[in-house]
């Protein structure tokens, strides 16, 4: 995936404001490197996770993303129908924050998830245990909301959830934000086995010495704009 | 490289005003006519060049402001209102080659009858408060073409089970029932033809949250797991997030904005569809 000469401005209207989130980020990102983003808050990381995943609309620049359903695309200038199949197929997202239907189970959301994938619901059924289990989500908690979750454990579900669809390209925002140091570890092992696998990352961090035992290569934003690349 | 997808639904340049028009404001030219009404012949332009396609499995969205012309595309799109000029293909009506507003009222009832479903905002437009539930349904099922009155039954009970309606009420009037109880006999209703295409207007409004919350976990899960298309109107924003793909913002009868529904929703970029956004709770 490559990113070219990414610009991103947002137009309040009824504050009569022009603020410019991020100007000319260029980002090269090779099949199966894990990107690390770090920076201030307020920098325009998580502009770029979200322009990247059509979220925000990209006014200037191009994203090239490599897809084995369409080939070479444009994802900032795809339509909406091309988004909504990479989404469901390719390009994976995880916050940390879990945003569910209210009242859905567990166990439901990842069957989901798989179902939109097109499996058989006897396969999806199947999957969904040995995704939750393999995440070290408790068996009692299988058939509760989430939202009586732990923290980690929402977050875990949440990288569940995106995993099951075995991305391409998964988009990390954040996802050790406000963790005990025990599930840090749980994520990292989760993260790097996914690596391990050949999944292409890209990651926005507060927490340095996380991610620099993680990542490949490491962005650092001011601004909106890169200061410098590190390998 | 894209593929191409064929549209269960395609509606283009769809126009509906109420009343004539007159030299003022034919061609919509600004002073006399304020917002979408005009003060010199007082015509009302309810929907102006409303143009989408809606795929298949997919929920598409539609919010705006009261009087934005949403519930007038709605009834335009399942007959109730005739059009003044625009085009309707439907993926099931002639390989979706010929424009069903130009057709005859045999045709569209055609359609109507086979491959839509709507739930009315208001349950008295949706349902004869005077037949039984199962009477309302089976009065769909008859109109789809159906005869066997022992399969309707089956058909019937089978519809209002899923929607939570008690069997042993399934003989009652609609009238007796509460609002969202009502509404989901509609639903049922809406469903029993097994439509490709389902028309839902406001179906949440005015219904209490634990109410609200069992018909959208029903809507939810009809959608699931028959993967029909899905044109869903509401104010609420929640529920749009909740169960839309992808999101129209009507304003004055035009569509001003449509997105992506977390586009819509984190990036706003009309000015209206802002003050929206950050009117949510």
């Amino acid at each position: 995936m490559e990113i070219k000469d990414l610009s991103k401005s947002f137009i309040l209207h009824n504050q009569r404001k022009h603020i410019h989130a991020v100007s000319n980020i260029t980002i090269t990102v090779k099949k199966g490197e894990f990107i690390g983003i770090t920076g201030k808050s307020g920098s325009g990381k998580s502009t770029i996770l979200k322009s990247i995943y059509g979220t925000y609309q990209v006014q200037e620049g191009d994203i090239w993303y490599e897809s084995s359903h369409y080939g070479a695309i444009n994802l900032a200038k795809a339509t909406e129908r091309e988004m909504i199949y990479l989404r469901k197929h390719e390009i994976g997202y995880v916050s940390q924050f879990l945003n569910v239907m209210p009242r859905t189970t567990a166990r439901e959301l990842v069957t989901g998830a798989i179902l939109e994938m097109g499996q058989t619901r006897e396969m999806a059924n199947i999957e969904t245990e040995k995704i939750l289990d393999h995440f070290e989500i408790g068996t009692e908690l299988w058939d509760s909301y989430p939202a009586t979750f732990s923290g980690g454990e929402k977050l875990r579900l949440n990288i569940a959830r995106a995993m099951v669809k075995r991305p391409r390209l998964l988009l990390l925002d954040e996802p050790t934000a406000s963790l005990d140091h025990d599930s840090k570890v749980k994520v990292k092992t989760l993260l790097e086995q996914l690596m391990n696998e050949g999944t292409t990352m890209l990651g926005i961090f507060h927490d340095l010495e996380f991610m620099n035992r993680l990542v490949n290569k490491e962005y650092s934003i001011q601004n909106g704009c890169f200061t410098q690349a590190v390998q | 490289m894209s593929v191409l997808e064929v549209p269960v639904l395609s509606v283009k340049q769809l126009n509906k005003q109420y009343g004539n028009g007159c030299s003022t404001c034919n061609y919509m030219k600004l002073g006399k006519v304020t917002k979408n009404y005009c003060h010199e012949c007082g015509t009302v332009y309810a929907c102006r060049g409303v143009t989408f396609d809606l795929h298949h499995g997919e929920v598409l969205g539609i919010v705006g402001e009261s009087g934005s012309g949403k519930s007038t595309l709605m009834k335009s799109l399942y007959f109730d209102e005739e059009v003044t000029d625009g085009d309707m293909y439907v993926a099931g009506f002639e390989d979706g080659k010929k424009n069903l507003f130009m057709e005859s009222a045999q045709k569209k009832r055609f359609v109507r009858n086979h491959l839509m479903g709507k739930v009315y905002q208001n349950p008295i437009l949706g349902l004869k408060m005077n037949f039984s539930s199962i009477g309302n349904i089976a009065e769909k099922l008859i109109s789809a073409g159906n005869r066997h009155v022992g399969s309707m039954e089956t058909r019937g009970a089978e519809l209002l089970e899923a929607v939570n309606i008690p069997i042993h009420r399934m003989k009652e009037e609609p009238r007796n029932f509460s609002g969202g109880m009502q509404q989901r006999v509609q639903i049922a209703k809406a469903l029993s033809n097994n439509p490709p295409i389902l028309l839902l207007d406001e179906v949440t409004t005015g219904l209490d949250l634990s109410v609200q919350a069992s018909v959208l976990d029903l809507i939810k899960g009809l959608q699931r797991d028959l993967n029909i298309s899905i044109v869903l109107v509401s104010h609420d924003l929640g529920v749009i997030r909740m169960l839309a793909d992808r999101t129209l913002v009507m304003l004055e009868g035009k569509v001003i904005e449509q997105g992506l529904t977390d586009q819509i929703l984190e990036d706003p970029q009309h000015s209206y569809t802002q003050q929206l956004v950050h009117s949510l709770l």
